[in-house]
């Protein structure tokens, strides 16, 4: 029992019993439990948290943990062939090293003098992200695309005082899901259907549905089928002649070779950042981007952060600061632009260095080799008998196979390819009636040649 | 040996090294990664590839990103890190409200394994056991702290949480028929700024109520604002003044009692670790930070996490999916009937919610409390040692305790010297410390808030004293060092002039040459 008492945890210094004598005597107390005062008695808990046993040693926590998690069988060990919004991309060792420095990793919310370089950073994080879609405003990072769409959606119905907004049917359903939580129902959600054999929109149903109450149209390019729209021109054509704002959902790592949505005419641009130098972490390393023009009407709509570059008292040194503070719900709480707080900030960073790194060349040359390499996949796998390319448009990195010719579901599928260490891709079956046996592959430059032709046999062996 | 004992770091500066910006390190040439080819058999199979892009979908011109050299990249990104003042490097205690605590080292090292950060989240379930388990026991875990029923990980933050308890409550009510009548959220002022912002996001009015003399909101303003139009309550407790609602039960009830739901705001939890619960407090729902309380580092502002509870009235409502265990086996349910849905893309903010597991794996029940008592120790130490510098103040006192954290004021000190709270963050930087203001709008005037967590040792918390003392001393004395402050920081004086005019601000590097050099 003393033996106990006289445990000082390593993580709580104070814990040391003469340090804590002396505190409490410095306050003019005799024990801790005098600092409860104010908790009433019937609120007090006078059980004992039942916890798991501590593992107090680093040592054990350690092993504990490599136990635990060695239970995952990760897209290393396998080959996966799973996109749909978190994607394997390769992750280059000085992104790990940048947001790994202790320097980042936990400063949180300093002024812009001690913490200069984290300003710093994410101004260039936007700069560098702005060259990528040719727009000259991009927020510091929100949770995820799914917010970034949904936080895009609210701006263009405070900025055109309307209450509908037009969607694109093929957003994941999941994320569809959740913009339709966060607008409602201070705003409505309409699908717009798209053509089933092309995949692209289908401009008559929009035409239809456009209405004075329409905000925006929201649609995704490359879609979530990794479907190259064509018709963002005329989409946002529509868009603008009724008063509404486009948005374009994009994937970043598209950009090297794909038109950004700023060059067919999107007033917003929104999407994700994993892919630029951030591991999967089970979906949970993601973040949100908000792009448009510099134009004060929709700059004063966004709720996130914006860092500005300015100078200081000091010639030659370069400054930076929040931008329209004002806006914020840090500023005026309910009154300002929905909310900001925490969000993926490091992730940010991260992607910031690898554009640094990747530079124009890079970002070109990597979209090529992910073009090709889906495009030798779509070769391979749709000479498997009864696998079949569902849409007829191009394609970037993501493209749904077919496999109805083959007689067995998606499910079955998979698991067989499971067997084989092949995660196959994702089962559209569920999400999209229309889509039954439907399964959506991603590949990205860590699928190698050698794992493609593997996937073709194995398939073959399947079905 | 001899003890250690405190010491203003008078001759401190932080790193300078007049960094460019990435734009100006361009390079016309320079390489900062290769990107492999792709083998010549799929070139022979496929082409180029490029003509399979629509026309009018190509871009015409590469993105006009620099063109650097590796090393030049890695020196640059470590340059400004080392202009960073990480929780790792001071004694982080002056951004009260945010828990700056440890971040222990192991739990990142724990978060980097390729098992945790190489997983997909649309992987069979069988090859997620051990990242199901995570969340799973963590559930269990949050049950235990709180009192609720059932836990979702799904929240991205604690903003984000408290949208998720806002859906919650619009959809309880949809369900029984009062949506359109139940349209107002009553918050208090000392709530975080999110509890009044997030909820408006969901249509709701928001209704705040200020604080009485004693720091606290009284249960009469409360009843004056409750009717049938309620349809919750979001509040803070301890408020973000450190000071606990002893009639916070109450509140509860005279929200219950008007038919509306209470959410607790559980951010300020890190002095509440196993002393009292949301529970016995009559919630129906709360929400922790996993980055505040639960320690994964803030990472200049995130990823952060958040763990939203319900009773077992209000679990089929839950965002989905939520983590089941059918004999040894774990899975993903999204039959949950009531649902509001999906609220961020895949499960929740997976690394933060293994950092905040291992967190609580190396303390345990008896550890958690530790960490409750010490860091109310730690901020009563302060309090008394803080309201002994001239100037300074501790508003609503009143005889109270503090819980976790206080809002200090500097109010005296302005008046007399004319250097305020912000003076004072400039010149704190000098000696290596941050410090924040406060949330606004500022009920307490020239605020700050300290909130010293269990982290740091008496001798750091001394040192932090004699930095405010110093600042004190130099306000009655010497004003002028404060008014040009930071000296030893990074930069000098920031120009603020150009951040709220649309012609002169800059969010880009091109907008600032577009708008400063090639006018």
């Amino acid at each position: 029992m003393s033996e106990k008492k006289h445990f000082v945890h390593p993580y709580i210094p104070n814990s040391e019993p003469d340090v804590k004598a002396e505190m409490l005597k410095e306050i003019g107390v005799k024990d801790i439990e005098e600092l409860f005062e104010d908790i009433p008695e019937s609120l007090r808990y006078r059980k004992e948290m039942k916890l798991p046993k501590p593992l107090l040693s680093e040592m054990e926590l350690k092993a504990h943990f490599e136990r635990l998690l060695s239970k995952n069988k990760t897209c290393k060990e396998n080959i996966s062939f799973l996109g749909g919004g978190c994607y394997n991309h390769y992750v280059p060792a000085i992104c790990d090293e940048i947001n790994g420095r202790a320097e980042f990793l936990t400063a949180y919310a300093g002024e812009p003098y001690e913490d200069h370089g984290r300003f710093h950073s994410l101004f260039e994080y936007e700069s560098l992200m702005a060259e990528m879609l040719d727009f000259d405003v991009v927020n510091v990072p929100t949770y995820d695309w799914t917010q970034a769409a949904s936080t895009s959606i609210r701006m263009a119905g405070r900025l055109t005082k309307r209450s509908e907004v037009l969607v694109s049917e093929i957003v994941s359903p999941d994320r569809f899901d959740a913009i339709k939580n966060y607008i409602e129902p201070v705003m409505k959600i309409t699908k717009v259907n798209h053509n089933m054999i092309t995949g692209l929109m289908d401009l008559e149903d929009l035409k239809k549905k456009i209405n004075p109450e329409v905000a925006a149209i929201y649609f995704e390019n490359p879609s979530y089928f990794g479907i190259i729209e064509n018709q963002g021109e005329i989409i946002s054509e529509i868009a603008h002649k009724n008063g509404s704002l486009s948005i374009v959902g994009t994937d970043p790592i598209s950009l090297g070779l794909l038109k950004p949505p700023s060059q067919y005419g999107a007033d917003i641009a929104c999407g994700d950042i994993q892919g630029l130098g951030i591991h999967m972490y089970y979906g949970g390393a993601t973040g949100g981007f908000i792009s448009c023009r510099d134009e004060e009407k929709i700059i004063m709509e966004f709720p996130s952060r914006l860092f500005g570059i300015t100078k200081t008292a000091v010639e030659g040194e370069w400054g930076f600061d929040d931008v329209a503070y004002n806006r914020t719900s840090f500023a005026h709480r309910e009154n300002g632009k929905e909310f900001i707080g925490t969000a993926s900030a490091l992730w940010g960073i991260t992607a910031g260095a690898y554009l640094a790194l990747m530079g124009p060349k890079g970002m070109q040359e990597l979209d090529q080799h992910i073009l090709q390499k889906s495009l030798y996949a779509i070769k391979k796998i749709t000479a498997v008998k009864g696998a079949k390319l569902r849409f007829t448009s191009s394609q970037f990195k993501e493209f749904v196979i077919d496999f109805t010719g083959s007689g067995k579901k998606v499910q079955e599928i998979n698991k067989a390819l499971l067997a084989k260490g092949i995660f196959g891709g994702k089962d559209l079956s569920y999400e999209f009636p229309q889509l039954q046996n439907c399964a959506l592959y991603c590949i990205t430059e860590l699928v190698s040649k050698e794992d493609i032709d593997k996937l073709a046999e194995t398939l073959n062996e399947i079905i | 040996m001899e003890k250690n004992k405190a010491r203003l770091r008078t001759n401190f500066h932080q790193a300078k090294w007049d960094e460019e910006v990435i734009f100006q390190l361009h390079t016309p040439g320079e390489r900062g990664i290769i990107v492999p080819k792709v083998d010549i058999e799929i070139e022979k199979e496929v082409g180029n590839g490029l003509s399979t892009i629509p026309e009018n979908m190509r871009r015409k011109e590469a993105p006009q990103l620099p063109e650097v050299g590796q090393m030049r990249v890695l020196k640059h990104y470590l340059r400004m890190s080392q202009e960073t003042l990480g929780a790792d490097f001071n004694i982080d205690i002056g951004q009260g409200t945010c828990t700056m605590k440890y971040s222990p080292k192991i739990n990142d090292a724990i978060a980097r394994n390729p098992k945790a950060s190489e997983i997909h989240p649309n992987q069979d379930e069988e090859t997620v056991q051990g990242a199901l388990e995570v969340i799973y026991n963590m559930e269990g875990i949050f049950k235990e702290i709180s009192g609720l029923d059932r836990f979702s990980f799904q929240p991205s933050s604690g903003s984000h949480a408290i949208l998720v308890m806002a859906s919650i409550v619009r959809k309880y009510h949809d369900l029984k028929g009062e949506g359109d009548q139940r349209n107002e959220i009553i918050t208090t002022i000392f709530s975080h700024p999110s509890d009044a912002a997030a909820a408006a996001v969901k249509g709701f009015k928001i209704i705040t109520i200020h604080q009485g003399p004693d720091g606290l909101v009284d249960i009469e303003s409360l009843k004056k604002v409750v009717s049938n139009r309620t349809a919750g309550l979001f509040i803070t407790n301890p408020e973000d003044t450190g000071i606990f609602n002893s009639k916070i039960a109450e509140f509860t009830k005279v929200v219950h009692d008007a038919g509306g739901l209470c959410g607790y705001d559980q951010a300020n939890a890190n002095g509440l670790l196993g002393i009292t619960r949301t529970k016995e407090a009559g919630f129906d729902m709360c929400f922790f930070n996993l980055h505040k309380t639960f320690s994964s580092p803030h990472g200049c502002g995130g990823p952060a996490g958040g763990a939203i509870g319900v009773t077992s009235q209000l679990q089929d409502i839950l965002p989905v999916p939520l983590v089941e265990k059918t004999g040894d086996r774990y899975h993903l349910n999204y039959d949950v009937p009531y649902t509001i849905g999906k609220t961020r893309a895949f499960y929740g903010v997976f690394p933060v919610i293994l950092r905040a597991y291992a967190w609580i794996m190396s303390l345990g029940a008896e550890g958690l409390k530790t960490v409750s008592e010490i860091a109310v120790l730690n901020n009563n130490y302060l309090l008394r040692k803080i309201t002994a510098i001239k100037g300074a103040t501790s508003p609503f006192s009143g005889g109270k305790r503090r819980i976790e954290q206080v809002r200090y004021s500097f109010d005296n000190m302005f008046k007399e010297t004319g250097i305020g709270t912000h003076d004072v963050t400039y010149r704190m930087a000098d000696f290596g410390f941050h410090m924040w203001s406060s949330h606004h709008p500022f009920v307490v005037p020239e605020p700050f808030t300290i909130e010293p967590t269990e982290s740091y040792s008496k001798v750091e918390l001394d040192e932090y004293i004699a930095g405010l003392q110093q600042c004190s001393d130099e306000a009655y004395s010497n004003p002028e060092i404060i008014r040009g402050a930071p000296h030893q920081s990074v930069v000098h004086h920031i120009d603020y002039s150009v951040s709220d005019d649309p012609k002169k601000w800059a969010i880009t590097w091109r907008a600032y040459l577009k708008k400063h050099v090639n006018k």
